[in-house]
């Protein structure tokens, strides 16, 4: 398949070089609130996805009959009708998740990285461009938070998925040597953690860029 | 009375929305370089906030709750919030030129502000609370209370945050970790910070 350049760049930038969270510091807000543990992370990560490729197509179709002066709002309710579709469906379908992450499905509707890629790209690109650049910045966005939910959960609960990892007899309780670290489990972890995979992210990229 | 105060001092310090909620962190990051710019953002922040969470309220209880429409309630609010940004940009602009001058820029910002919307989500949540728990919002007081407490707690978070970055201009920080990196981290101090106000009973 040949595709050009600039489509290609629209779904792989995204993923390292341009990444939503890393680099353009959008959408932090639910990144660092869902991530305690991988199973809302990954709902979350896919929602967003969805919700990004979806809303790109939408407002790109519709790009040459939107007013200027009004965008904004109608981006909004392009965004807020297809966060309510998603909510609704994980509430029939994935309860419990949809209970863990709470708040923060609704907060979809303002997660930056949807308005930044409206703006900036879906309202001045074909279709399939931005579907493109909607799953790239999606796929970027979820990478980070399983990478951030998988240390915390590993290290706060010594779980994956629910499952346990860490063998039972290796905690003090049970006469090992190991305990979990709780400090994974509070806000604060989340914040440091992406701190440091943005200072690991950066000092890789200079290296590639000299 | 009791009840609205309490609320108020927690929606400040024990469940602010940065340290606990991670609510607002994209122009909390963005605008928190200078403490002047931070506190116009703050303002608005707190202005918008109470105007637009005791509206979202009412909403709630008088229109979505008696006729089961909650379903509609994300379409409803985030219309709600847009409409009366624009609304205060106009009313501003026309009553108060010096104030519109401080504050023009970043009322736009605060419309996709996920402080304003996490406000209006938490109140829907904490609607169905039983009036007893302390994070309940039993009526329109307390929806001011919350509404003013979380944006002061976010104005407080920005300013501090601002504060702490003017200084650090000095520091010598690894170069890859300058700028955004280092604010994480910060931030991330800040928080564990703030964690001890959770510990009291208030």
């Amino acid at each position: 398949m040949a595709l050009s350049k600039k489509t290609k760049e629209a779904f792989l930038g995204p993923l390292n070089v341009n990444n939503p969270i890393l680099v353009q510091i959008l959408g932090i807000c639910s990144a660092l609130a869902v991530t305690v543990q991988l199973k809302p992370a990954l709902v979350m990560g896919i929602s967003v996805t969805i919700i990004v490729a979806l809303s790109n197509v939408v407002v790109s179709l519709i790009r040459n009959s939107i007013p200027a002066r009004i965008r904004i709002i109608i981006q909004l309710v392009v965004v807020a009708a297809l966060v309510t579709i998603v909510s609704e469906v994980l509430k029939a379908f994935a309860y419990d998740v949809a209970m863990q992450l709470s708040v923060y499905l609704g907060l979809i509707i303002t997660n930056c990285i949807l308005m930044g890629r409206l703006e900036a790209f879906a309202m001045s690109n074909n279709v399939v461009d931005s579907l493109l650049d909607g799953l790239g910045n999606g796929f970027g966005y979820a990478w980070i938070l399983v990478v951030v939910a998988f240390v915390r959960e590993l290290f706060g609960a010594g779980t994956l998925l629910g499952y346990q990892i860490i063998p039972q007899s290796w905690y003090v309780a049970n006469g090992g040597f190991y305990e979990n670290c709780g400090m994974m489990l509070m806000p604060a972890m989340a914040l440091i953690l992406v701190g440091c995979i943005i200072w690991a992210h950066r000092a890789i990229n200079d290296k590639e860029a000299k | 009375m009791e009840h609205a105060l309490s609320l108020f001092v927690r929606s400040i310090f024990a469940d602010n929305m940065i340290f606990a909620f991670f609510l607002g962190m994209c122009s909390y990051l963005a605008v928190s370089k200078d403490v002047k710019t931070a506190a116009g953002l703050g303002v608005a922040v707190v202005f918008v906030q109470t105007i637009t969470l005791p509206v979202n309220y009412l909403l709630q209880v008088y229109v979505l709750d008696p006729l089961n429409l909650g379903y509609l309630s994300f379409i409803l609010f985030i219309a709600v919030i847009a409409a009366i940004v624009q609304l205060v940009e106009m009313v501003v602009e026309k009553f108060s030129p010096s104030l519109y001058n401080a504050l023009g820029i970043f009322l736009p910002l605060i419309a996709v502000n996920c402080a304003i919307m996490g406000g209006s989500l938490f109140m829907q949540q904490r609607v169905l609370l039983d009036p007893e728990n302390v994070k309940a919002i039993a009526n329109i007081g307390d929806a001011f209370a919350f509404a003013i407490g979380s944006g002061l707690g976010w104005m407080l978070a920005i300013v501090a945050l601002a504060g702490i970055r003017e200084k650090m201009e000095y520091n010598d920080v690894p170069k890859p970790l300058q700028g955004i990196g280092i604010t994480f981290i910060t931030v991330g101090l800040m928080a564990l910070a703030f964690m001890c106000f959770s510990g009291l009973n208030i």
